[in-house]
């Protein structure tokens, strides 16, 4: 009787090992092969020239409206690289790196954001969900996935992918709790990047951090520096562990910043500050990373001018081919199918009557951008 | 007078309710500094501020389920989901509260709120924020649903919308949004709900529709006025439910043909409910059967298909040429 303290766990770390002048704390280093160096940094600089050609590829109508994710470089790959072939990865919309490293490919990606449903094809040896563009309700699928893993013992873990304003949606409390009432193999990534198109963090919720969140579902949770790539990939190397010796799920924070418009249809100016985008800009995970490697001898200027032309060229072919399967693509009568596995026999006649229409050519118009 | 686009006729609807009575409040994400994502509530905060111009944490149901409450208080609230692709989140709070308050309060508690929502094709926007799933909502008893097709009936129809005691699910095509300009009073303008309106006068066919495809619709009468002679009578619904079937049925028993136009899929979508009011009230003055020119029974493409999808002048012409005959 009386009023007692709760016995409840409320620690939570911060994690940080990399400063933004690339020096790394000695005793937290991860221990990391020169060879997973230079793959993780390939795909971080892969995923920011992309994004430059992409912003150029739309700002000439060559495709539709994206997300940017510079700036988010460290969050996505330090995460997704320790995913094995055999894991799972559910995106949401924003972790174009992240989804180049798992496999997508660039010509994939172009076909999407140009209105081609072509582009969210997976190929059949990869575990990962296309993009999910409703906030928040891919998270349930990972939890749904875990829990399939776990009754097939099958060892796979999964990581699934979301904003700091997707916290907000019941879909993220319902997918943490279901998680630990499982205790399914799931890592959530959340990319705290302070902003949900125009609302930022502090509107978005009152908790002083989004890590806390885990509290309440009495699961493990990290909060990391998501600009930095070591302590991203240190707190999910814990994380994916714990999930599969079986231990239960993990969120992680990574606190990072949109340095871009929420998509090419979004004006930031008319909500933020530039001197708040200056001062995250100065924090750029890439630059931190390349001075890390540079210091460590992994990555030499040469190497580096080798790898950023090799980078360019693999983006320009992979438009070249895009845009040339484009003229290819693009038959209307393709929309009727794999809507289900076989045509009902309305929609077979629906189809027909397309085609029939079609075939004495009336002219359809189109429209302009907005997303 | 002054010449709008639907975004700013329905901006200046918000301003004018908002001035008008207090217990009007607006709940939504990105409504504020941003104005909203296609900025119909563009400048509202600086006017009213943030407690009547609620910037929202990203949760549907949260803006709908918190807007039951306020109704249910005596505040108008008027929500704006970004998408009504997003809308699905917020379904339970209308189906199960919003639309049976009243009735299972026996009319002790109200919910007079307005969902906004932008729908349907046409702006090649990515996946999710194309569809017109308008049958969804018109399904369920309790609900208004009203489909304005330009910027002055939108204000007049937005307003009415906020003043009535019941909940009001708004769709707002985005294909209109920008795309022409209509003279819109600024002195009060009402047009009630539930009426639907003559857009074309015509004696020989009836085309029925609403929303974006409503300028679809009067593109092709002017076409089969020009090229074939016949004079079709265009009817603007502008409320979906509940439906108008009074203007159509006094259509019909002088034209005896119909075609019935809407974005969203064929099956079970609302021409399938205009066709079965037509044959309860008219079928002796239908001299052919009704055609439908809709979106097909499949989810709407990604943009680069869509014009294939949406429903256009060519395949209403066509529909109305069979429907005649010729
Ligand atoms: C359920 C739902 N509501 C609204 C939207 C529109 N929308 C797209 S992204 C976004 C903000 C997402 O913010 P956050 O979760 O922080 O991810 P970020 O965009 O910053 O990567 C909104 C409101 C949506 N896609 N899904
Ligand atoms: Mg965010």
């Amino acid at each position: 009787m009386g009023r007692n303290k709760l016995d409840i766990n409320h620690r939570l770390d911060y994690l940080s090992i990399l400063d933004e002048n690339g020096v790394a704390v000695p005793s937290l280093e991860p221990d990391i092969d020169e060879e997973l160096h230079l793959k993780m940094y390939r795909f971080m600089l892969l995923g920011r020239l992309f994004d430059e050609r992409m912003l150029a590829l739309q700002r000439q109508g060559r495709i539709g409206t994206f997300p940017p994710i510079s700036g988010q470089e460290a969050a996505q790959i330090g995460s997704v690289a320790l995913l094995k072939k055999s894991d799972w990865f559910v995106p949401s919309f924003r972790e174009t790196a992240a989804e180049l490293m798992r496999g997508r490919s660039m010509e994939n990606v172009l076909l999407y954001y140009n209105g081609y449903n072509e582009g969210t094809i997976i190929p059949p040896d990869q575990k990962d969900l296309p993009m999910s563009v409703p906030v928040a309700s891919q998270i349930l699928h990972a939890v749904g996935i875990g829990w399939a893993a776990g009754y097939r013992n099958s060892g796979e873990v999964v990581m699934t992918f979301f904003g700091d304003g997707a916290t907000s949606e019941g879909d993220f409390h319902e997918g943490l709790n279901c998680a630990s009432v499982y205790n399914t193999p799931v890592v959530f990534i959340c990319q705290n990047n302070q902003w949900a198109i125009s609302v930022p963090i502090a509107r978005q919720t009152h908790s002083t951090t989004l890590v806390q969140k885990a509290l309440a579902y009495d699961m493990a949770g990290i909060q990391v520096d998501g600009n930095d790539i070591l302590a991203v990939y240190s707190a999910t190397r814990e994380a994916v562990e714990r999930a599969r010796r079986g231990d239960g799920p993990t969120l992680i924070e990574c606190v990072t910043y949109r340095v871009m418009m929420h998509t090419t249809a979004d004006d930031p100016k008319k909500y933020r500050s530039q001197d708040e985008v200056e001062s995250w800009r100065a924090r750029d995970p890439l630059t931190r990373y390349r001075t890390y490697l540079l210091n460590k001898s992994i990555l030499t200027p040469e190497k580096q001018e080798r790898l950023e032309r090799e980078i360019n060229d693999q983006i320009e072919k992979a438009v070249a081919t895009a845009e040339l399967k484009m003229k290819d693509l693009g038959d209307p009568l393709d929309m009727f199918d794999h809507l289900y596995q076989s045509l009902s026999p309305e929609l077979q006649e629906q189809k027909k009557n397309l085609a029939t229409y079609l075939e004495t050519a009336h002219p359809v118009t189109g429209g302009e951008d907005h997303g | 007078m002054a010449r709008m686009t639907m975004v700013e006729a329905l901006n200046l609807a918000l301003r004018q309710e908002m001035e008008r009575d207090d217990s009007v409040i607006l709940l939504g994400q990105d409504i504020g500094l941003d104005g909203g994502v296609f900025r119909v509530t563009d400048k509202l905060i600086e006017q009213f501020g943030d407690s009547r111009v609620v910037d929202t944490p990203l949760a549907e149901a949260s803006i709908i389920g918190m807007a039951v409450g306020m109704a249910v208080h005596g505040l108008r609230p008027v929500c704006e989901i970004q998408f009504s692709g997003f809308a699905y989140e917020n379904f339970h709070q209308l189906e199960n509260h919003a639309a049976r308050m009243r009735w299972r309060t026996r009319g002790r508690l109200t919910v007079p709120m307005v969902m906004r929502a932008p729908y349907g094709g046409g702006v090649r926007a990515l996946e999710h924020h194309a569809e017109s799933r308008e049958a969804y909502w018109a399904h369920t008893p309790g609900l208004k649903v009203v489909v304005p097709s330009g910027p002055r009936n939108a204000r007049a129809l937005l307003a009415s919308a906020i003043r009535d005691p019941d909940p009001v699910i708004f769709y707002e095509a985005k294909a209109l949004y920008r795309a022409f300009r209509e003279e819109v009073p600024e002195t009060e303008e009402l047009i009630p709900l539930g009426v639907s309106q003559v857009a074309r006068p015509g004696k020989d066919l009836t085309i029925i529709s609403y929303g974006a495809m409503l300028r679809h619709a009067i593109e092709a009468a002017e076409e089969l006025s020009n090229q074939d002679r016949i004079e079709a009578e265009v009817i603007d619904l502008l409320t979906l439910s509940p439906l108008d079937d009074t203007l159509m049925a006094r259509s019909i028993e002088k034209t005896g043909r119909c075609v019935v136009v809407h974005e969203a899929p064929r099956s079970y979508g609302p021409a399938a409910e205009i066709s079965a009011r037509i044959m309860e009230k008219s079928f002796y003055y239908l001299e052919a059967p009704i055609e439908r020119v809709t979106g097909y029974d499949i989810i709407i493409p990604y943009f680069s298909r869509e014009k294939h999808y949406i429903p256009h002048s060519g395949r209403i012409v066509h529909a109305a040429r069979k429907c005649l005959n010729i």
